[in-house]
């Protein structure tokens, strides 16, 4: 079992991949985290002077899957559809570490004691890691819906905040998630129909831009997050060799009787410091590069989404059109259609304009966000590499130095 | 004070090439050895002491290459070399293969004729005393490379011929810079004689780099991929160490056949060493034979530095083993993490390509162009990583198994003494039955046999004695040449880390602003 509040929040990876307007009125956050067998349990904590809550401050706990049904409140409901619905939180996934930790509970008899403890320390540091990461994830999520004006306001939303007991929501079973993937495939085959359907003319010159634009950066930044991930993980494997070498000079040093005694135990130490440093890169490179590239990925999907709905809203419109030329044209229930076509139309209108707004806020919002994180990024390689020389350096002069 | 004393009487007044006052302390030790050990000959003793003050005083080195650390082990080995010398006659006469030893002055004038007489004194000193500069570090230099792999031939025939070439002042060769081909098996066949001529007295022979039909196939049926570059790389450069590792032997330099290797323009092809030969299999054949006999001889050990002396190569050599492990473990994986910064480099450069935000997109770019440049890094340290360190310690290992099979020779002799001890007994007691049952003809039979018996037991007790001294001697420098060569490469490498880690803060330091230019 893990605590969030134990791991110690210093650590915790800022929201540094979204921009969030400073807007106290709603302060959301995730104030503590435990881990049990399969589930994670968050505590979210909620600070807040609006008329519409009981108390100022109060907390409650909740599940990944009541962050889902969140999610797809919003996505499903109508009034939202201009708007970008911040991506929802990835499920917390500690498979992979719980496995290797169990491989290594397993044994290896080759393997020394202080090897061991070392890998397991690693393991337990991945892990918690891990943790820490879907920590924040679910923890942006909440703040980007309090600190958006229309859906900080969302009914369901102070109920996921407030409401004391269990929502009762249960994860998705195996025919909603084929449903939901089924969706998915129709949305994609829709959106090539309505794409190529005959007299809709994108008459927006911003949103073809963007629609061009929108697509061939969410296939890119996908690919450069899945690289990035490459990067950090062989970056990783890297450090963890430091490990049995480490060990291995550790035996040969004293072992030794004549000058390559001291040699080879200073090696050893400066290969278990050169590790902790790799780890430190290793991570560094996971945060502010892999995680910011992964969550945009998600944020120009939600972007896409939104492209989408009101592309959707655009063919709809031109249908509506078309039925009310037939229904003049035969003079027959030219009201209902007249009515129809002008609902279409200010719906569509709506979208277009807030969905422009959207996208204005998406490209600053990624823009300050990739500028934080790179220049973060620059100067945590640099303030790495510097110790990494430090280190190097001292040994080569204790070796050196040495008869 | 150096400036009062005469160069040495054969020096030729080159400068001479000293080490980094690093290695100052085992100059030191190793004079003061010689000082001690050599109160029969004063001339040795004051060319080191000379030496010291010269370096003291004289002009910073000009270069440092790995090579002149060798001077140090000389320094040591040819002393001892010396103070042997009279003792080594004896085995000389009766041991049927050629000499080994500066004593016996193979002329540096005709080095392919091998002279066992002792011919005039002034050849005999010189060498002796080029030795023993040479040991001193004067003006003892040899430098050997391997390079220019060159293809020849085609198909199944075809063959590397790689260019060796020698530079010495050593005056027991011709020139002083030369180079042949020579192609692997020559190399085998080089280490293949030496082995057989020096291996059984107690010399430890370095190995010559393996064999590899799965590399060498690849070569000859012409892949011009990076694996086949790189598999004549790798065989390249261990043809380098093993050469480099042959000449610091004093006793080994001096072997004609090593001369021959080095200088003579055609060899004899070496066919023998072909794996799947006839000689092959008996190798094999013969070191599985070795392997269960060594089980079987349970020899008293009276000297209990060399169980020690065992043992500790025994621990040594599975700590390397390890080690080694591990390091190839490192190589592979900095390996990959360089592809996949390639990777990453690409898409981070089609990203920058489809950010619509300029100043952006420009930093993505630069972010692409500074990964790419990582990933060079990560090739570069990659490389260093296995030539220096993970190739260090194979080669160790098998020096290792060397040493060892060196310690098994010893083992065989002493069995091969007492065994003679064994028959003498017989004999003994063989003459003493016929002195009873009284057959003066088979008595005399047996007296002859008692005397032959006596001289191969007494031949047994000096060979294993000799064997002995070789391998104390052999260890010593084996351990010094391993303080050095560990010692070397370990700083090459942390320079290499610390390269690659300043040229990381060079790239992004170039990066910082450019991020930070997003406006």
């Amino acid at each position: 079992m893990e605590t969030y509040a134990e791991a110690g929040k210093e650590g915790k990876p800022s929201c540094a991949s979204v921009d969030l307007q400073g807007d106290s009125s709603l302060q959301v956050e995730i104030s503590d985290a435990v881990s049990e067998r399969d589930k994670v349990k968050f505590t979210v904590q909620t600070k807040s002077c609006l008329p519409h809550f009981a108390q100022t401050e109060f907390s409650v706990v909740r599940q990944h899957e009541e962050f889902i049904w969140l999610h797809d409140a919003y996505v499903e409901n109508e009034e939202y559809a201009g708007l970008i619905i911040p991506p929802a939180p990835p499920r917390p996934d500690f498979e992979a570490s719980r496995e290797k930790l169990q491989k290594l509970g397993e044994g290896d008899s080759s393997v020394t004691r202080e090897e061991f403890a070392k890998m397991k320390q690693e393991l337990e540091a991945e892990y918690l890691a891990i943790f820490k990461k879907t920590v924040a994830m679910h923890e942006v999520f909440l703040q980007r819906l309090a600190a958006h004006p229309t859906l900080r306001r969302d009914h369901n939303f102070f109920v996921f905040l407030e409401y004391g007991q269990d929502l009762s929501v249960r994860g998705k079973n195996r025919k909603e998630l084929l449903g939901g993937f089924l969706r998915n495939i129709v949305k994609s085959a829709d959106e090539a129909l309505i794409t190529g359907m005959s007299g809709l003319k994108e008459v927006d010159d911003f949103f073809e831009h963007e629609r061009t634009f929108l697509l061939e950066y969410h296939t890119r930044i996908r690919d450069a997050c899945l690289r990035a991930d490459r990067v950090m993980r062989a970056h990783k494997c890297l450090a963890d060799d430091y490990i049995p070498i480490s060990a291995a000079l550790s035996s040969l040093g004293t072992q030794e009787v004549n000058q390559l005694r001291t040699s080879f135990l200073k090696l050893a130490e400066l290969f278990e410091r050169l590790r902790k440093l790799e780890g430190r890169v290793a991570s560094d490179e996971d945060l502010k590069l892999s995680d910011m590239l992964r969550y945009y990925m998600r944020d120009s999907q939600a972007a896409k989404d939104l492209l989408y709905r009101r592309l959707r809203a655009l063919a709809d419109y031109e249908n509506a059109n078309k039925a009310l030329d037939k229904a003049r044209t035969r003079n027959r229930e030219v009201r209902p259609a007249e009515s129809h076509q002008q609902l279409c139309c200010q719906r569509f209108e709506r979208l277009s304009d807030s969905a422009k707004q959207e996208l204005m806020d998406f490209k600053s919002r990624r823009v300050s966000s990739f500028r934080k994180n790179l220049i973060e990024l620059a100067e945590l390689e640099l303030k790495h590499a510097k110790a990494s020389t430090l280190i190097l350096r001292n040994t080569l002069v204790a070796l050196k130095g040495e008869p | 004070m150096a400036a009062e004393r005469e160069p040495p009487p054969l020096g030729d007044g080159k400068p001479t090439d000293f080490e980094d006052l690093e290695d100052g302390e085992d100059l030191f030790t190793s004079t003061v050895s010689t000082l001690e050990s050599s109160p029969s000959s004063p001339e040795p003793a004051s060319l080191p002491a000379e030496d010291i003050s010269a370096n003291s005083n004289g002009p910073k080195p000009a270069e440092v290459v790995l090579d002149d650390d060798r001077e140090d082990l000389f320094a040591e080995a040819t002393e001892e070399v010396s103070l042997d010398s009279p003792e080594r006659e004896p085995i000389l006469s009766s041991e049927p293969s050629p000499a080994v030893t500066p004593v016996t002055p193979t002329t540096p004038i005709a080095p392919r004729i091998e002279s066992k007489s002792m011919s005039a004194p002034v050849i005999f000193d010189r060498s002796r005393e080029e030795i023993e500069e040479a040991a001193n570090g004067d003006i003892f230099d040899i430098e050997i490379g391997v390079s220019d792999p060159e293809k020849v031939g085609d198909g199944m025939n075809a063959y590397m011929a790689y260019r060796v070439t020698t530079k010495t002042s050593l005056s027991m060769f011709s020139k002083s810079e030369f180079s042949v081909k020579r192609r692997f098996s020559d190399f085998l066949g080089l280490h293949s004689k030496l082995a057989s001529k020096y291996l059984h007295v107690g010399y430890i022979v370095p190995p010559a780099p393996e064999k590899s039909i799965v590399g060498m196939t690849k070569v000859k049926v012409g892949k011009e991929d990076s694996s086949s570059t790189e598999f004549v790389e790798k065989r390249r450069a261990a043809l380098e160490r093993y050469l480099q590792r042959t000449v610091k032997h004093p006793t080994l330099l001096q072997d004609p056949d090593l001369r021959q290797f080095l200088e003579s323009s055609e060899l004899p092809r070496a066919v023998n060493t072909q794996a799947l030969s006839g000689a092959g299999i008996l190798r094999m054949v013969n070191k599985a034979a070795d392997a269960v006999n060594k089980m079987t001889i349970k020899m008293n050990e009276s000297d209990a530095w060399f169980e020690e002396k065992q043992q500790q190569f025994e621990n040594l050599d599975q700590q390397l083993r390890k080690l080694h492990v591990s390091v190839e473990a490192l190589v592979c994986h900095r390996k990959e993490l360089s592809a996949n910064t390639a990777a990453f480099a690409k898409s981070a450069a089609m990203l920058g390509n489809s950010e619509d935000h300029t100043a952006l997109s420009r930093a993505l770019s630069q972010l692409a162009e500074v990964e790419e440049k990582i990933d060079q890094l990560h090739q570069e340290q990659a490389f260093a990583d296995f030539y220096m360190f993970s190739e260090l310690l194979s080669d160790y290992i098998r020096l290792i198994a060397a040493v060892k099979g060196v310690f098994d020779h010893r083992m065989k002799c002493w069995q091969k003494w007492e065994d003679a001890q064994i028959t003498l007994l017989k004999k003994r007691e063989a003459e003493a039955k016929m002195m009873v049952a009284n057959k003066p003809d088979k008595i005399q039979q047996a007296k002859n046999e008692i005397r032959e018996w006596e001289a191969k037991v007494q031949q047994g007790e000096r060979d294993f004695e000799q064997i002995s001294k070789t391998i104390r001697k052999e260890v010593g420098r084996f351990e010094k040449e391993r303080v050095k060569d560990f010692k070397t490469v370990i700083i090459k490498y942390l320079e290499s880390l610390v390269q690659t880690q300043q040229q990381l803060i060079k790239y992004w330091e170039a990066f910082l602003p450019e991020a930070k230019a997003i406006a």
